[in-house]
């Protein structure tokens, strides 16, 4: 080896996920986790409903995670945490923070009563989804975070999802909660900031993060962060923050958003889109994020 | 960022064994995933310019720094193919596994 330097890392060295779980290779939800516990620390405790990452943490008795995990019901991932976070406040303990970490079917669909009380109180939970916009751990059924257009084991290629993505972020920023905020295992260091500073403020924080999942996406393993990127960049899934639902800030700017072909391209799940409803799902892109433009300018 | 021990796997003789509660009293670190790989990486370190990319995105924790280069850890490697894809100067191979 011909030149010695030091390294220099761009995350916490800290590594509180281990090897030896039971994801997929190359899969986004486990890459969420890692960064988001490098953020995090030691001291957190994790509610985690049924989902994945039930599963990639590992059976009984064993554990991938250096944190405790609560495994809870898959409609309770919010009040879980509230009510571990109330637990720990009993028995005198401050500095824990207590975070409910479920995919997109437990956050957009079946937990979002839980979650919608929890905000409504302002508990002081970090609440994060990571999706994958769809159910993986059942075999791909479509939930309400599953893209127009998506090929879904319920939504088949003849009868694909015809509905757009549901916006969690509004209805969050209705709620009226100090901190929102969307990220991407794309972007690691911009997801560990918000995590960290999600742990500085008190109250209910929502965090999406944008997790692509090989087999449910039918796209390559290698592909994982590149897609992730892909979707900051065209606008499908940008990235931003919401304070007190009315702050908005854009956190990775466009010089120029790329067209969303390419990102449709590289997944098997879209393959059967014809360039009729590409063209519509650019359309439903662009307006989208015209209209985030208009809140994030309305804010300054 | 160093390498971890590895764990045991945990046998129960019989139900008094169990802990009282379903409650983790082990690490996955036990379970050797790197038996999943159909290719494997391996890195050019000539070509290496000590970014930690490679380290920064691997899912499954494989690669680790010893002496500030990366080294991969091939016990957990999955065989993904995330590091050679995001490394910058491509100095990974994705070669074919020897049975
Ligand atoms: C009340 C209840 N209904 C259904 C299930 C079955 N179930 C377990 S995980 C899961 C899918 C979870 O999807 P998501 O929250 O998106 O997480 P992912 O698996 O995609 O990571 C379903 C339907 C359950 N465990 N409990
Ligand atoms: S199905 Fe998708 S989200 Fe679930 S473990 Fe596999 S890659 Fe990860
Ligand atoms: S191939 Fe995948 S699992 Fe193996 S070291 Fe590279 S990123 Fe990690
Ligand atoms: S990504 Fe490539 S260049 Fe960067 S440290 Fe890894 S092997 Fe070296
Ligand atoms: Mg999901």
């Amino acid at each position: 080896m011909k030149k010695e330097k030091k390294m220099k890392l761009s995350l916490p060295e800290v590594e509180l996920m281990n090897s030896g779980h039971m994801a997929c290779q190359g899969c986004g939800a486990t890459l969420a986790m890692r960064f988001a516990l490098k953020a995090l620390g030691q001291k957190v405790a994790l509610c985690i409903p049924a989902c994945c990452w039930s599963v990639i943490d590992g059976p009984f008795p064993y554990s991938s995670l250096d944190v405790p995990i609560f495994h809870c019901a898959f409609e309770t991932a919010a009040v879980s945490a509230s009510g571990v976070k109330a637990g720990l406040e009993m028995v005198g303990d401050k500095e824990t923070t207590v975070v409910a970490w479920a995919g997109d079917g437990g956050t957009f669909d079946i937990g979002i009563q839980a979650l919608s009380g929890v905000a409504e109180r302002n508990d002081d939970i970090i609440y994060i989804c990571y999706d994958n916009e769809a159910y993986m751990n059942t075999g791909i059924q479509r939930s309400s975070a599953t893209p127009y257009g998506a090929w879904t084991t319920t939504t088949p290629v003849k009868h694909f999802k015809n509905r757009p993505k549901k916006d969690m972020e509004a209805i969050m920023a209705a709620h009226r909660i100090p901190y929102i905020a969307t990220a991407s295992i794309g972007y690691p260091e911009d997801l560990v900031k918000k995590v960290k500073k999600a742990k500085e403020i008190k109250g209910t924080k929502f965090l999406h993060i944008f997790a692509p999942c090989p087999p449910g996406w039918k796209s390559q393993p290698e592909d994982t962060i590149k897609l992730a990127r892909m979707a900051v960049q065209n606008a499908i899934f940008p990235l931003y923050e919401i304070e007190w639902g009315e702050k908005y800030t854009l956190n990775i700017k466009l010089k120029e958003k790329k067209p969303i072909n390419d990102y449709l391209k590289i997944q098997g799940r879209f393959r059967h889109l014809t360039k009729k409803e590409i063209v519509f799902i650019q359309e439903e892109v662009d307006k989208k994020w015209e209209r985030l433009l208009l809140c994030v300018n309305g804010s300054k | 960022m160093k390498k971890k021990k590895g764990a045991q796997k945990i046998v129960f003789k019989s139900e008094k064994d169990f802990p009282l509660m379903p409650m983790s009293i082990g690490s996955m670190l036990f379970n050797k995933t790197g038996a999943w790989r159909n290719i494997k990486p391996v890195i050019n370190l000539e070509k290496c310019i000590q970014c930690g990319i490679c380290w920064k995105f691997c899912p499954d924790v494989a690669i680790f720094i010893e002496k500030e280069w990366p080294v991969i850890d091939y016990e957990y490697c999955k065989g993904c193919g995330l590091c050679a894809e995001e490394c910058p100067t491509k100095c990974i191979a994705m070669v074919e596994e020897e049975k």
